[in-house]
């Protein structure tokens, strides 16, 4: 059975059909990477899974169970946990706070501050538990998001974009995490532009054009796709023209 | 007994200032002077400082709402009045035999309390925040505080309660603890002050420890990034409506107090200028922290009242340009504007941090 699962799911903002009739299915245990040139209605479909848009028509579901109409923070207590783009940390709390706001539900209060420590060194934050997260370099911030994210010990995790502004180096490296979170058998659906990453990490690849699924397949079949790689350059073109 | 531990653990923590043995030495200090203050002084003064100590808990809710959820209500007045016409009412029908004070001071503010559950639901849960929060919830207290001051007639009345309109509702019997060979009346004097100073202690270390508890550190969450810890599995409206229950509660905690220690109550403790001076007292000692708020909102009003005594109409204007020249210059608060300030030569390099 999928984890995650949509069923012709549809969404128009007023006479834009963002998100036109996507099936999408999410084995147990794969890293599957939504791309697609810009407008093609990734970030829409990422919301629509989150709960942040309703979908004007279709279904969703998370583990056999229909949450179509369910709140985000609803989903993320059935087992999704998501990273944004752009880091949403607590900037004026400490690191060690940030953590321990995530966790503070999902262990004993009694091994709360041993746990954190662990993430922590995890993290390679140790030594800056107790600076303000907004004073952490932009990776480090990226990191913590991560690290909040994982500590929910979600079924799904969804990486909005986890790569963006992070040097090849840090983009390596999270690739390593996806995939040593990946052997400990979490489902990871991530938006991503970066073809270095999803190389990395990607089982299966699903291209979004237009609001529709364009193509599916695993990344060697994807690369190898005449009509993909045309509408990538199209868009290209377009942008070298304008 | 670990539960023991850790529950009064959290008289310190991360979201708030003071820590340490110092710190409640300090305290103590502090208190014990508070306690000794009646001896050194006359009967007026004393209730003056009572008068004082009221409003410290409509502050402290106005902290815990918006220092620490980063919600501005504006009409924290409503559940100010709304409890201390209640206990008018209810002890004008009832008498204050047998410590009816007490029930109807527990009555009134859970009145308070139901009125934010209804109106809180309607905010939060349609998701209104932000600027539009402080319009709406303002505007609750101007409409409340219209309405009684059209109650003048006769025909307005709760029982044996006239509502009086603007002149507003006198003579109610003052808070009366029953007490073995003869009812101790709690009147502007020293047993009063005791009650109100252990009920100021009891509200500021009990929100000390709910500040630091799990509950705290979501609502501190949500201040930061509602998005995120929406994201993080919590439903942020009930840690917000729980929030202003509990504010709404401490402001008409503040109210009943206030009407039984003047014996008095009228609109206009409903209207814009008390509606926008519990904003001033909070926001000039530093909103987000609890010792800040207790010890700004008694300096701002001592100061006021001062400047009251020695030039009635400019006390109001200078309380304006208190909070411009605070949103201007210190927007966390006065309090931590100084810290920062004697901290700057002796903050090391390696930190950074502020």
């Amino acid at each position: 059975m999928a984890i995650l699962e949509t069923r012709a799911l549809n969404k128009r903002f007023g006479g834009l059909h963002v998100t036109n009739n996507v099936d999408l299915a999410l084995e147990p245990g794969e890293v599957h990477c939504l791309i697609g040139p810009n407008g093609a209605g990734k970030s829409t479909l990422f919301r629509l899974v989150l709960g942040e848009h309703l979908p004007s028509s279709g279904q969703i579901l998370f583990d056999g169970e229909d949450i179509t109409a369910f709140k985000p923070f609803q989903r993320i207590r059935r087992g999704m946990s998501v990273k944004f783009q752009v880091p949403g940390i607590f900037k004026a709390l400490s690191v060690r706070q940030n953590l321990e706001i995530a966790m503070q539900h999902h262990y004993e209060p009694a091994h709360l501050v041993a746990e954190i420590g662990r993430l922590l060194d995890f993290l390679k934050l140790a030594p800056d538990a107790d600076r303000l997260a907004g004073n952490l370099s932009h990776g480090q911030k990226q990191w913590l998001e991560i690290g909040m994210a994982v500590s929910l010990k979600p079924k799904l995790l969804l990486l909005d974009e986890p790569t963006a502004g992070m040097s090849p180096e840090e983009t390596h490296a999270t690739g390593e995490m996806v995939q040593r979170l990946n052997a400990d058998g979490m489902t990871v659906l991530a938006v991503e532009h970066d073809m270095a990453f999803v190389r990395q990490v990607a089982q299966k690849v699903t291209v979004l054009h237009l609001g529709q699924v364009f193509a599916q397949g695993t990344v060697d079949e994807i690369v190898a796709d005449e009509r993909v790689a045309a509408i990538y350059l199209g868009q290209v073109a377009e942008t070298a023209h304008a | 007994m670990n539960a023991t531990f850790r529950f009064f653990s959290r008289l310190e923590g991360p979201q708030t200032l003071g820590r340490g043995p110092l710190f409640w030495l300090g305290f103590l200090v502090v208190l014990a002077g508070a306690c000794a203050y009646p001896l050194f002084s006359d009967g007026y003064t004393v209730g003056n400082t009572v008068y004082f100590f009221t409003w410290v808990f409509m502050a402290l809710g106005l902290s815990l709402i918006w220092g620490y959820g980063g919600a501005l209500s504006f009409g924290q007045t409503a559940f100010f009045g709304i409890a201390g016409y209640s206990y008018g009412v209810l002890t004008i029908n009832f008498g204050a035999a047998y410590g009816f004070t007490l029930v109807a001071l527990v009555l009134a503010v859970l009145f308070a309390a139901l009125f934010a559950v209804l109106l809180g639901y309607f905010l939060y849960f349609g998701r209104i925040s932000g600027v539009f929060l402080g319009i709406v919830t303002l505007s609750v207290t101007l409409v409340l505080e219209r309405f009684m001051a059209q109650t003048a007639g006769p025909e307005w009345h709760i029982g044996k309660a006239r509502l009086n309109g603007f002149n507003g509702m006198s003579a109610m019997p003052p808070l009366t603890l029953p007490w073995p060979g003869g009812d101790l009346v709690l009147f502007p004097d020293v047993e009063l002050y005791y009650v109100v100073l252990a009920l100021m202690v009891v509200v500021y270390l009990g929100l000390r420890i709910l500040v630091n508890s799990p509950f705290g550190n979501v609502l501190v969450a949500i201040r930061e990034n509602p998005e995120r810890a929406e994201m993080l599995g919590y439903d942020i409206r009930k840690y917000q409506l729980g929030a202003f229950v509990i504010g709404a509660m401490l402001a008409g905690l503040s109210g009943v107090l206030y009407t039984s220690w003047g014996q008095y109550i009228t609109p206009s403790s409903m209207g814009m200028t008390a509606a926008a001076l519990p904003i001033v007292w909070v926001a000039v000692g530093g909103r987000s922290d609890l010792t800040t708020t207790l010890v700004g909102t008694l300096v701002v009003l001592s100061v006021f009242q001062a400047l009251t005594i020695h030039g009635s109409q400019y006390a109001l204007v200078v309380m304006g340009v208190l909070l411009v020249l605070t949103v201007l210059l210190a927007p966390q608060g006065l309090a931590f504007a100084f810290a920062r300030l004697i901290a700057r030569p002796f903050r090391s390099r390696k930190t950074g941090d502020v």
